[in-house]
């Protein structure tokens, strides 16, 4: 099943290529959009991602639905990018090491359940 | 404008029926509503349901009429989804339904079946009120989404588990003498803490419980209580509405619930009632954080203030105002769709003088339900007040 807008996103977060959405306004959103959620501007344009963002919250996840199953425990977190945030899980950091501010760069990882494509967050 | 009035009100056992039918459940909840207004099945004008996952827990969807008709009543039906405030919007729209002299009489309410299924399915079907592509996909799951909440509450206000851990301990403590709640026994303070972490800083004991169960109610117009001789001193005198975005990524407070703020501010300016008014709350505690950003959003506490409110006993059945009488979703249980109307049944009661804990707030007059959905990507908002 393809989703058409999500499906570009990802696969440009993981050739190192991300990008958001920007409107006239500066107000940054993520794809398929046809309007800014904020502003309700037609005219929306791919500007890079920002190479860094920090943890703006996180949590260990020890019970996940059946497509995560196998990654757990993993750590997710809510990661401010400045135009936007993005949620995903985070790697290479010790659990006990992951705090409010932590820098982390954002790539594409395969997860460990089903394969399927995760947004992962890496300390930069 | 006529106003609303709760003519009766009804609840299943809230608790673990995998057995029993969707349809069964919400029959034996129409069935006792309509018991206790005492008014004829012919006289009731439109149902508005509220359900959450019928189509993945029993492979049921179009359940409005199936529900109407297991409820013996031949009357226009309609579903509403809106997560875990699917009652609490569908009570919205006969509140609305009544006043503006669409129905005179309608039942109102909702049905979850849930312990048919695996925790693991359970999971992953509550996990869809989240953002599929951007949020499940990356991992969340419901209890996930509410523990960013409380990292980032405890971030930004500070606060810490044992101060959730009050929270669960006193709805628990309330649901004991509550005949409909799933879990009629006390939980401490240490036993919350010392419970398993099922998405830090959350433990199975800041959650609430896997639940079936239904919940439905009678209203009425003020003109058909008064003709036809109806017993109903309650009245519903506000309603309020608010939405934010779905995924939280998006919102711009991980911290605070903005949506429930909106509903509580028109609920408030459509009863002319304020929040130093309100002396007796059902909120909705999905999570023990839920109650804490709940709070606040309903203008009790300002916001990094509500952390402490159970603990300092602000809230308990002894204090000032007292949260969740019935024991909340925590301890009464929380079958997803049900909810918002079990929490309108519950302070009725309150209010009539009828539930096991309305002697808690004897002389209360003013009550508030506060029904949320997702993550508060929705939020409905009710003010309940006792009419001479
Ligand atoms: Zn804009």
């Amino acid at each position: 099943m393809a989703d058409s807008g999500y499906d570009e996103w990802i696969a440009a977060v993981e050739a190192g290529e991300g990008y958001y959405l920007e409107c006239p306004e500066g107000h940054g959103s993520l794809p398929p959009r046809r309007t800014c959620p904020h502003c309700g501007a037609l005219e929306l344009g791919e500007e890079p991602l920002p190479e860094s963002g920090t943890v703006e919250t996180y949590s260990v996840v020890h019970v996940a639905a059946p497509s995560f199953q196998g990654d757990t425990p993993y750590a997710t977190a809510v990661v401010d990018f400045g135009p936007v945030r993005l949620t995903g899980v985070v790697r290479g950091v010790e659990f006990d090491d992951l705090e409010v501010g932590t820098a982390v760069g954002v790539t594409v990882e395969e997860h460990e359940t089903t394969g399927d494509p995760v947004v992962v967050f890496r300390r930069r | 404008m006529t106003s609303v009035r709760v003519a009766g009100v009804g609840l299943t056992q809230f608790g673990r029926h995998p057995d029993r039918t969707g349809r069964d459940l919400f029959a034996e909840a129409a069935f006792a509503a309509r018991a206790d207004a005492g008014v004829p099945r012919q006289d009731i004008e439109a149902l508005h349901y509220g359900n959450f996952m019928g189509a993945l827990a029993e492979h049921q969807a179009h359940q409005g009429p199936l529900v109407a008709e297991a409820a013996g009543l031949s009357c226009p039906a309609t579903r509403y989804e809106q997560a875990c405030a699917s009652a609490g919007v569908a009570a919205r729209q006969a509140i609305k339904d009544v006043r503006n002299g669409e129905s005179d009489v309608v039942l109102v309410g909702g049905m979850e079946r849930m312990t048919n299924l695996e925790t693991a399915e359970v999971t992953e079907s509550l996990a869809i009120a989240a953002d599929e592509l951007y949020e499940v996909r990356a991992g969340i799951t419901f209890p996930g989404a509410y523990a960013l909440m409380a990292q980032a509450y405890f971030s930004k206000f500070g606060g810490e588990r044992e101060d959730l851990a009050h929270i669960a301990a006193k709805n628990h403590h309330n649901a004991v003498n509550n005949e409909f709640a799933q879990y009629q026994r006390e939980v401490s303070v240490e036993e919350a803490l010392d419970s398993p972490p099922v998405a830090e800083p959350l433990h199975l004991f800041d959650a609430c419980p896997i639940t079936d169960g239904a919940s439905a109610l009678v209203l009425v117009s003020d003109e058909y209580a008064e003709e036809h001789d109806v017993d109903a001193p309650v009245e519903i005198t506000g309603t309020g509405q608010g939405g934010d975005k779905m995924a939280l990524q998006d919102r711009e407070h991980l911290a605070q619930t903005p949506a429930a703020t909106k509903a509580a501010e028109e609920a408030y300016a459509d009863s002319g009632r304020r929040p130093e008014d309100i002396e007796v709350a059902e909120v909705h505690d999905c999570f023990t954080i839920a109650e804490v950003l709940a709070l606040e959003s309903l203008g009790f506490y300002d916001p990094g203030e509500a952390i402490g409110a159970a603990r300092r006993g602000e809230t308990t059945r002894d204090g000032d105002r007292p949260v969740n009488l019935s024991g909340g979703l925590k301890a009464k249980g929380h079958p997803v769709g049900a909810t918002g109307g079990s929490q309108l049944v519950e302070m009725t009661r309150l209010l009539r003088g009828d539930h096991p804990n309305s002697d808690v707030v004897a002389d209360a007059e003013v009550g508030l339900t506060h029904n949320a959905g997702g993550t508060v990507a929705s939020a409905v908002v009710h003010v309940l007040e006792v009419v001479n």
